[in-house]
């Protein structure tokens, strides 16, 4: 292995994904650099949220391999890939309604007393305090933790799941629109959540249609275009002008990544 | 609904909003509906309705095995699903249980070889008998994606079947005094007190609680954090299936005899104690202490019915329109907090 894939955070090759007759992923080559933000854009049903699902083990490959952190990965559920660092803030929030903030942050991980298993007491107090330190880490205020996210608003939920994703991640952080039903101040708390991931040296994928955002936020610009790749372009060497032709098709494939 | 978030607030300006628990409108309701009928008792009947030990005592004990019932129901449709199987398992449950408590003076024994059996064993064949039907439910819900409805219904059928086909339509009866003790007196209420004041504890203050909300709230969500939603439904089904079998053995032994019919339309009582007590049929929502309070008012209405000599036919119909109107209750109550 060469030094530069020593760095490689995660690697797809030739990672494709057919429901029935729909190819919604084909021929995916992704790559992401230890420490590196990027964006992954494109038009609705251009396969985003399918490559998502791929490599966090929520669906498994159609075809193709998934490297993470330097060593070939098959996950087979969503557990497995939050078991090896990485976090995600799926596309439809993936909070539960009737559970209040701690609840929601260690759904599927709560902390216990003692192993009883599924009758194990929950170490409430123990959550509470561990959710009080997360959402301050993230700057995130919510007035009252033990209220349910059914009685939150749309920035709170969605600040609810990034803080969940944020304080857990240890390799990587996956993000899938997580400002599309957010107002204007809102998405600024979210992307200052995202700026401390970046200080903090925490990879981050985020999936966006907001052009403004993914140039103030990311180094690197992955295309997507019906189900394929078709360009990976650092910000400083690309605008705006370009990434829309990319998107809509206009211009032709651009610098598909080299793995020599 | 003047507190609906303006989705341009920062998060601090939102005013802390937590709802009141759902038992407390259930209780409220509960002492409405007493009081309506010590009023009518003293209009139409010139005498107390509540302030009759016997009357009271006589209701909780004809409600608490549908309640024990109630429990696992309430649990399954906090997972967002249904179970239409519990009163034919206990009618199952009875039969069979029973045939395992016959004493060795009664001649016509089902298992002449095996009577005089110490209690246990009909005990641990009833909820083994319960604890498979549930098993059943369970899988077929987990793994064949048949929706709860359709997989229970057919329980529903074969188990009643079950009920009937294993002594040809024939009652068992004789119970040995130690098996007959499980019904008597006050006994079945003390098993239902035990077992809701268990399972409310378990689903407040354990993984498997927090998780059978978590199901009901959003599966998606639940299967996406690392629960394993198959084996948790399976274990929340057998739960109901355990239960079912108690209260099969419990009526059985407090009725002295087991018979084929037992705990028809047992189900739908059981689903109208859970959705009166603010269980939602959409899943995510209910407790164990709000199906006690449904159980409660389910038993004042039909204890207020008898009280006013209100004609048994008429009894069956209100008893319709009073499910019917706990379902529309929670469609209400669902579309208001689906804008929350
Ligand atoms: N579970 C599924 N079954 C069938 N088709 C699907 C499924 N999920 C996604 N697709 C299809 O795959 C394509 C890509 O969808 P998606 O990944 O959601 O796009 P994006 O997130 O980029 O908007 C679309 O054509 C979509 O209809
Ligand atoms: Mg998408």
């Amino acid at each position: 292995m060469s030094d530069t894939q020593k760095d490689m955070i995660l690697k797809t090759v030739g990672l494709a994904k057919r429901y029935g007759g729909v190819h919604a992923l084909e021929d995916a080559n992704f790559e992401l650099k230890a420490g590196e933000h990027v964006a992954i854009v494109g038009d609705n049903g251009a396969g985003k949220s399918t490559f998502v699902r791929q490599i966090t083990g929520v669906e498994q490959p159609s075809a193709g391999e998934i490297y993470f952190d330097g060593e070939k990965v098959e996950f087979k559920s969503p557990i497995e890939a939050r078991d090896c660092g990485i976090e995600t803030v799926f596309q439809n929030l993936a909070l539960a309604d009737d559970l209040d903030v701690p609840s929601n942050l260690f759904l599927g991980r709560e902390e216990r007393y003692f192993n009883l298993g599924p009758f194990s007491i929950l170490n409430e107090r123990k959550m509470l305090a561990h959710a009080q330190d997360a959402l301050r880490t993230t700057g995130v205020k919510i007035p009252d933790l033990r209220n349910k996210i059914r009685n939150m608003s749309g920035g709170q939920r969605q600040c609810v799941a990034i803080s969940r994703a944020a304080s857990f991640a240890s390799k990587l952080i996956i993000m899938d629109e997580p400002t599309a039903a957010l107002g204007v101040q809102e998405t600024a708390q979210v992307e200052n959540i995202i700026r401390t991931l970046k200080s903090r040296g925490i990879p981050l994928i985020l999936i966006s249609h907001n052009l403004r955002q993914v140039f103030d936020l990311v180094d690197r610009i992955w295309v997507f275009r019906r189900g394929r790749i078709v360009g990976a372009v650092d910000r400083s060497k690309t605008d705006g002008n370009e990434i829309v032709s990319l998107i809509t098709g206009v211009k032709a494939a651009v610098d598909a990544p080299d793995f020599a | 609904m003047t507190e609906v978030a303006n989705p341009t607030k920062t998060s601090e300006a939102l005013p802390v909003r937590r709802n009141r628990p759902a038992e407390i409108n259930v209780l409220i309701g509960l002492l409405v509906i007493a009081i309506v009928f010590e009023i009518l008792g003293w209009l139409v009947q010139g005498q107390s309705f509540l302030a009759n030990g016997e009357r009271l005592r006589i209701m909780i004990l004809q409600v608490s095995v549908v309640g024990i019932i109630a429990i696992g129901v309430t649990q399954v449709i906090i997972t967002g699903g249904i179970d239409l199987s519990s009163g034919s398992v206990v009618g199952a449950t009875a039969m069979i249980a029973m045939s395992f408590a016959q004493v060795s003076t009664y001649p016509r024994a089902v298992f002449p070889g095996l009577t005089d059996l110490p209690v246990v064993v009909p005990i641990a064949i009833g909820l083994g008998c319960g604890l498979l039907a549930g098993l059943i439910n369970g899988l077929l819900i987990a793994y064949t994606r048949i929706p709860p409805f359709i997989a229970t219904l057919g329980m529903m059928v074969t188990a009643r079947g079950i009920a009937k086909w294993y002594t040809k339509g024939q009652p068992v009866s004789f119970p040995t005094d130690s098996y007959a003790a499980i019904g008597a007196g006050m006994t079945p209420v003390l098993i239902f007190i035990a077992m809701a004041i268990l399972f409310q504890l378990i689903l407040r203050y354990t993984i498997y609680g927090r998780h059978t909300y978590a199901i009901g709230s959003n599966e998606q969500a639940a299967r996406v954090s690392g629960i394993n939603v198959e084996r948790h439904l399976i274990l929340v089904y057998v739960i109901a299936g355990v239960l079912a079998g108690l209260a099969g053995v419990v009526l059985s032994a407090r009725g002295l005899t087991a018979q084929s019919g037992m705990g028809v339309m047992y189900e739908l009582d059981a689903i109208a104690m859970a959705v009166i007590g603010g269980t939602s049929l959409a899943g995510g929502r209910g407790s164990i202490v709000g199906t006690t309070l449904g159980m409660l008012i389910f038993g004042v209405i039909i204890s207020g019915f008898t009280f006013l000599r209100i004609d048994a036919y008429y009894q069956e119909m209100l008893k319709g329109l009073i499910i019917v109107g706990a379902v529309v209750l929670d469609v209400y109550r669902q579309r208001y907090r689906g804008r929350s």
